[in-house]
Parts: structure tokens; C-alpha cells; sequence
């Protein structure tokens, strides 16, 4: 049983989707506890396969029992760092499914069962990127995943939905393909399409490494990752199908897909291609630094000018990953701006998932869609403002939410690598969400008007009776906000987890300084 | 120099070059399209050039298909085909231990280079239908767009969208 864990992790869900495209169409209430009990066996086998990595090490799984040589075999591996994804990915996507319950229900009555099969398939795909360990693999998992994104993305009823869909569909195939093209050169010159294969004839074989294809290849795979993970300035399908989809779809998508992407360039770069060869070539690290700079104040800036909770909150989504990227991509001594970037991952998720579960909420209970439409919810709604007060918190760095850690280490990597550009993002984009959370709680907490507001205030209180959501919309919201505080009191023990996958990296001094 | 540049540069490489020359055709449908439709149809051509591309990695010259022969090379093996009639030769072969060594150093006598390299051609059967799914649910898209703007070009609905008249 234990050896079969990774591929309890994938198969769970897929089983879950078959079954209930199979029942779901004969009563709509079976959907709900069979997404639930496969994605449940799926985090308990992440929670195992987690526990047994940090004891004993990485776990190397091939399907089918193809062993490596062959190249045909379909390795999946679990280490340090993806089993940490998997981890937020679990939670999440349980959180969520508590949240859809009613919301599917509400938004699209006869399409319940779609709902559940696309959500499970969009799980499935989610893990599968994160613990594969085969090149082209991951290209047919970043499909999978993408192909449901695209369904639940268009599942509601908004027609700009649809549109924001289509958009969604060119960009990410695009994109995917770009990914595909990237591998297509590195199977050219390595002959295999395994991760671990590629980066040992990569570190062995210097003709080959040094060859204009290989680096070619990583440029196709890293713009087509950079597409999927909505990086500016290609970031052009994020924000309309973020906030036109149905609402439990965004809160899925939203934390999850930019983050595995970041995740997935994360991989590319430690295990196909060595951050030893990825940094050798002299200024690249720099160029995207100041790639992810021009990101997150665009981010930012467009951010402050949205009216729309949704759109702002997918400007800001475009800012973090920003922050993802550069942080990845610094190149200091001790791999501090790395760390901060994966520690992000897990912070973002959580923050992310946060902010959109409630404004879910504002928007099912309150009609609340523009920022303006807040106007005293935090009186009417209190606990799902202890929600959304907590994730913007995170999101503008205070302690001790997970965002100030996170910040924190992704600053020290700046300064430790001499980027001072990259620090100056930092904390202006802190500021600027700063600015635009305030507002919004000044909004929400005192009205749109205080001037004249007194009498009204004075005079509605009494009627007031505090109307939040339903309590599962409630309980995911506030678990995603005590995981934020759990986050950031025990970064100090996640980081060190953390390091772990960095251990053997080789130091950034020795190499090229 | 035309008759270099088609000898030592166009040549060689002519499948790569197609590849190239259709990728940059489905881009540009892609991008500068106003009709959906002739979007994915570039979208299409896009992809389809890729799969030129891992095909033509494939290729060897004088190869062929990748379909290995056990009775044709030995003998031996051919008698065996013959006498067993719709019994798989390697059952034969395993009741006897020399002729299953036998079968087995064939397998691994075999040239490489005489046969085309298959791995790319499967990953294209997936990529394939990774492309018709994409396809598949494009076209509900525009369908659906299609039933909802009463339009599938694009500055049309982007006309209707920002005339506000949107989710109504």
C-alpha cells in the first residue's frame, strides 16, 4: 500500500470523476461526497507520502513498473519540494469543494455533476504536475488540468465569461504548445524525455549542454510557462476569466494554477536543467529579475485602478507572481530568493484562496462587485470580514501572516544578490496594497460617506443583524485564514522543510562569482 | 549562393524549415484573426506544425518502421512460425531455454539504425488528441459566444462588451 502512494495521489480523483459522471447525472447529492471522499484519500496519501519523504527520503514511482532505462516508463517522483505542493494543493481544493456545495447548486442547477467532474479532473491534473517526473508528461498534465480549467472558467452564466474562456483557451494552448515545442528540442539533443535523465547528460556532457538547442529549448519552455502561469506582459487572459467565471471556480483556479505553473518553472529550472546551467549564462538572472520588477508595479498599478473586488484582487494575483518569479530567478549565495519564492507558493495559495472565498461571499450574499458596493458589510457580515481582513493582511505582509515572511525572505535573497531593484517592488507593491486594502476597509467599515454618514449609522445600527454566509462557506474561509496565521508562526520549521530541497543545490558562490 | 543556400541550409533541414514556416502562419492567424473561427484554425495549423517537427525527429534516412521481426532474421525462428500455427513464437520459444537465449540475443541484435525512431511518433498520438479535446472545447466556446453575442468577430464583441450592455 505504502509503495503505491504517488499513484493513490493522481488515481484517487480520476476515480472520483469517472464515478460521478457515471451516478451524478441520477441525483445531484451524491456529487458532492464522492469529490470529497477521493479528494480526502488523495491528501491522506499526500500527507503519507510527505511524512515519508522527510524521514526516508524521495520517493521514485514508475507506472506500470517501466523502470528508468527503458525511457517509455512514466516516473513520478515525490521530494521535499513538490510534496509541500501537494500539500496546499489538498487542502485547497477540499476547502473549496465545502465552499461549491451550495454555490453550484445556485449558479448552474442542472450542471452539478459537469461541475464535480471537471473540478476532480482539474485535481487530478494539479497533482499530476506536481509529482511527475517526465518531461512530456507534464506537458499531457498541464493540458489536463488546463482543458477543465477551460470548462469551469466557462460554466457560469456570464457571457463575458465565455468570451474570457475563448481568450483563455488561445492563450494557454499557445502557451502549452511553446512548452511542448521547449521539449520537443531537448528530446533532439538528450534522447530522453526523463527529468533526471536530461539534467544528468546536461551536467555530464558539456557539447551538449552548451549546444544553441538546448538553450533554445529552455527559452520555448519557459515563455510557454510564463504564459500559463499569467506572467506580464502575458498575463492578457487572467484577469476577465478569473472574475467572470463562477465564483466557486475562481476559487479554485485562482490560488492553484498560477501557483503550480510557478511551481512547475521552480522544477524545470532545479531538476531538467540546473540552476548551474540556467545561471551560468551571465545575465540572464537579471533580465528577468527586472522582467518580474516591470510585473509586479504593472500588477500593482493596474490593481489600484480596477472598481471591480474580482479584478483587483486577479491584478494583484499578477503581482504576486511576480514576486514568484523573481524570487526564483535572483541567484544569491544562499538561495534565500528561491526559498521565499516556493514559501510563497504555499502563502499565496492560502492568501489567495482567502481573499476570493469571501469576496464569493460579499458578492452571492451582499451583490457586492465593485469595491464601492462594500459599503458597511463589515458590520453585516463580521466573520466573513475576520476572512477577508486576515488574507488582505497576508497580502499587504504583516506579522505574523504567512505574506510577511514570505516578503521577508524574498527580500533578504535581494539584497543578498545586489537585485535592489527587485527590493524596491517589493516593498512599493506592499505599500500599494496597503493603499487599495485600506480603502477597501475604510469602505467597508465606514461607509462611503462619513461625513454625512453619522445619522445613517446611528440609525441603522439597531436593524442591522449579522447575515454572513452559510457555514460552508464560512468554515473554509476561516480554516484558510487560521492556516494563514499557522503559515507565518511556523515559517521558521516550513522554511527548514524547505531547505531540505535546496540542500544539495550547489552554492551560488562557488560557481560563478 | 541560392544554389548553396538550397543545398546546404535548405536541404538537410526541410522539414524544420516547413515547421517553422507553418508555426509562424498559425501564429499569425492566431494574432492578427478577427473571426474565431480562423483563430483556431490557425490555432490548428499551429499545432499541427509542432507535430511535423517531433515526426521529422523521428526520421532516419534508408529506416523503417519500427516493428520488431522474430521470425524473418533466424532460421530457426521461421520453422516455428510455421509449425505453430497462431501460437505467440516466444511460448515456443520458453519451453526451450537455448532457443529463448537465441530469441533474446536476437532482440538485442537488432541495428537501430535501421529503424525509425518511434518514441516521437507516439508522443504525437497523444499530442493529437490533446489537440482535438483543445479544439473540441474551443468550438463549444465559439458557439456558445456565438448564441450569446449573436457575433464570432471579434471587435464586435468587444464593441458589445464595452458598450455596457454586457451581462444583462
Amino acid at each position: 500500500m505504502n509503495d503505491q502512494l504517488p499513484a493513490i495521489i493522481v488515481l484517487a480523483p480520476m476515480f472520483g470523476a469517472l464515478l460521478v459522471s457515471l451516478v451524478g447525472n441520477r441525483d445531484h447529492r451524491i456529487c458532492f461526497p464522492v469529490a470529497l471522499v477521493s479528494l480526502v484519500i488523495s491528501m491522506g496519501a499526500a500527507i503519507a507520502a510527505t511524512q515519508q519523504v522527510f524521514t526516508s527520503g524521495p520517493i521514485d514511482y514508475f507506472m506500470g513498473g517501466w523502470e528508468k532505462p527503458l525511457g517509455i516508463g512514466i516516473q513520478l517522483r515525490i521530494d521535499a519540494l513538490n510534496s509541500l505542493v501537494l500539500l496546499a494543493i489538498g487542502t485547497v481544493s477540499i476547502l473549496v469543494a465545502f465552499f461549491s456545495i451550495r454555490r453550484v447548486g445556485e449558479q448552474n442547477t442542472e450542471k452539478t455533476p459537469q461541475f464535480y467532474v471537471l473540478y476532480l479532473l482539474l485535481c487530478v491534473g494539479l497533482f499530476g504536475i506536481t509529482i511527475t517526473g517526465d518531461a512530456f508528461n507534464l506537458f499531457v498534465l498541464i493540458e489536463i488540468s488546463s482543458l477543465t480549467s477551460y470548462g469551469l472558467v466557462a460554466m457560469g452564466s456570464s457571457r463575458r465569461g465565455t468570451h474570457a474562456a475563448f481568450n483563455y483557451v488561445i492563450m494557454g494552448t499557445v502557451g502549452a504548445s511553446f512548452y511542448l515545442i521547449g521539449v520537443g528540442y531537448l528530446y533532439m539533443k538528450t534522447g530522453s524525455l526523463n527529468m533526471m535523465d536530461i539534467r544528468t547528460i546536461l551536467a555530464s556532457n558539456a557539447e551538449v549542454a552548451d549546444s544553441s538547442a538546448v538553450t533554445i529549448a529552455f527559452l520555448f519552455i519557459l515563455v510557454g510557462i510564463w504564459i500559463k502561469m499569467a506572467f506580464f506582459p502575458l498575463n492578457g487572459w487572467l484577469p476577465n476569466a478569473y472574475s467572470y467565471c463562477p465564483s466557486s471556480s475562481a476559487c479554485i483556479l485562482a490560488p492553484l494554477m498560477t501557483k503550480v505553473s510557478v511551481y512547475v518553472m521552480i522544477r524545470v529550472m532545479i531538476s531538467v536543467f540546473g540552476l548551474d546551467w540556467i545561471f551560468s549564462n551571465a545575465g540572464w538572472s537579471e533580465l528577468v529579475v527586472w522582467l518580474a520588477v516591470i510585473a509586479i508595479m504593472a500588477g500593482s498599478i493596474f490593481a489600484l485602478a480596477q472598481r471591480e473586488i474580482k479584478k483587483m484582487l486577479c491584478y494583484l494575483i499578477v503581482a504576486e507572481v511576480g514576486y514568484m518569479v523573481g524570487g526564483a530567478w535572483l541567484a544569491d549565495d544562499g538561495w534565500w530568493g528561491l526559498t521565499g519564492s516556493i514559501y510563497h507558493i504555499l502563502a499565496d495559495a492560502m492568501m489567495t484562496l482567502c481573499l476570493f472565498l469571501s469576496a464569493g461571499i460579499f458578492a452571492r450574499r451582499f451583490n457586492a462587485v465593485e469595491i464601492s458596493d462594500l459599503e458597511g458589510l463589515f458590520k453585516r457580515a463580521p466573520w466573513t470580514s475576520v476572512g477577508f481582513v486576515i488574507g488582505a493582511l497576508a497580502m499587504i505582509g504583516v506579522p505574523p501572516t504567512c505574506g510577511f515572511y514570505s516578503k521577508f525572505y524574498l527580500i533578504r535573497g535581494g539584497i543578498d544578490a545586489g537585485q535592489w531593484q527587485f527590493v524596491a517592488a517589493l516593498l512599493i507593491s506592499s505599500l500599494v496594497n496597503a493603499v487599495l486594502f485600506f480603502r477597501i476597509f475604510e469602505i467597508a467599515h465606514f461607509g462611503n460617506k462619513p461625513a454625512e454618514g453619522h445619522n445613517q449609522e446611528d440609525h441603522s445600527r439597531e436593524k442591522i443583524t449579522p447575515q454572513d454566509g452559510p457555514w460552508t462557506a464560512l468554515v473554509p474561509l476561516l480554516t484558510a485564514a487560521a492556516i494563514i496565521i499557522l503559515l507565518g508562526l511556523f515559517n521558521g520549521q516550513i522554511v527548514e522543510l524547505i531547505r531540505v530541497a535546496l540542500d544539495d543545490l550547489p552554492p551560488m558562490a562557488a560557481n560563478f562569482k | 549562393m541560392m544554389e548553396e543556400f538550397l543545398e546546404h541550409t535548405l536541404e538537410p533541414h526541410f522539414n524544420f524549415w516547413i515547421y517553422v514556416i507553418l508555426m509562424m502562419i498559425g501564429l499569425w492567424a492566431v494574432i492578427a484573426k478577427n473571426n474565431m473561427i480562423k483563430k483556431l484554425i490557425g490555432l490548428s495549423i499551429f499545432q499541427t506544425a509542432i507535430i511535423l517537427f517531433y515526426v521529422s525527429l523521428g526520421v532516419k534516412d534508408h529506416a523503417t518502421i519500427p516493428i520488431l521481426d522474430h521470425h524473418a532474421p533466424a532460421e530457426e525462428s521461421v520453422e516455428h512460425g510455421e509449425t505453430d500455427h497462431g501460437k505467440p513464437t516466444e511460448k515456443t520459444a520458453s519451453s526451450d531455454h537455448s532457443q529463448e537465449k537465441h530469441h533474446e540475443a536476437e532482440a538485442h541484435a537488432i541495428d537501430p539504425d535501421t529503424m525509425a525512431n518511434p518514441l516521437p511518433h507516439v508522443l504525437m498520438l497523444t499530442a493529437i488528441v490533446v489537440g482535438v479535446a483543445t479544439l473540441g472545447v474551443a468550438l463549444a466556446l465559439t458557439q456558445r459566444i456565438f448564441k450569446e453575442f449573436g457575433s464570432i468577430e471579434e471587435d464586435e464583441i468587444l464593441t458589445i462588451i464595452k458598450g455596457g450592455n454586457a451581462d444583462e
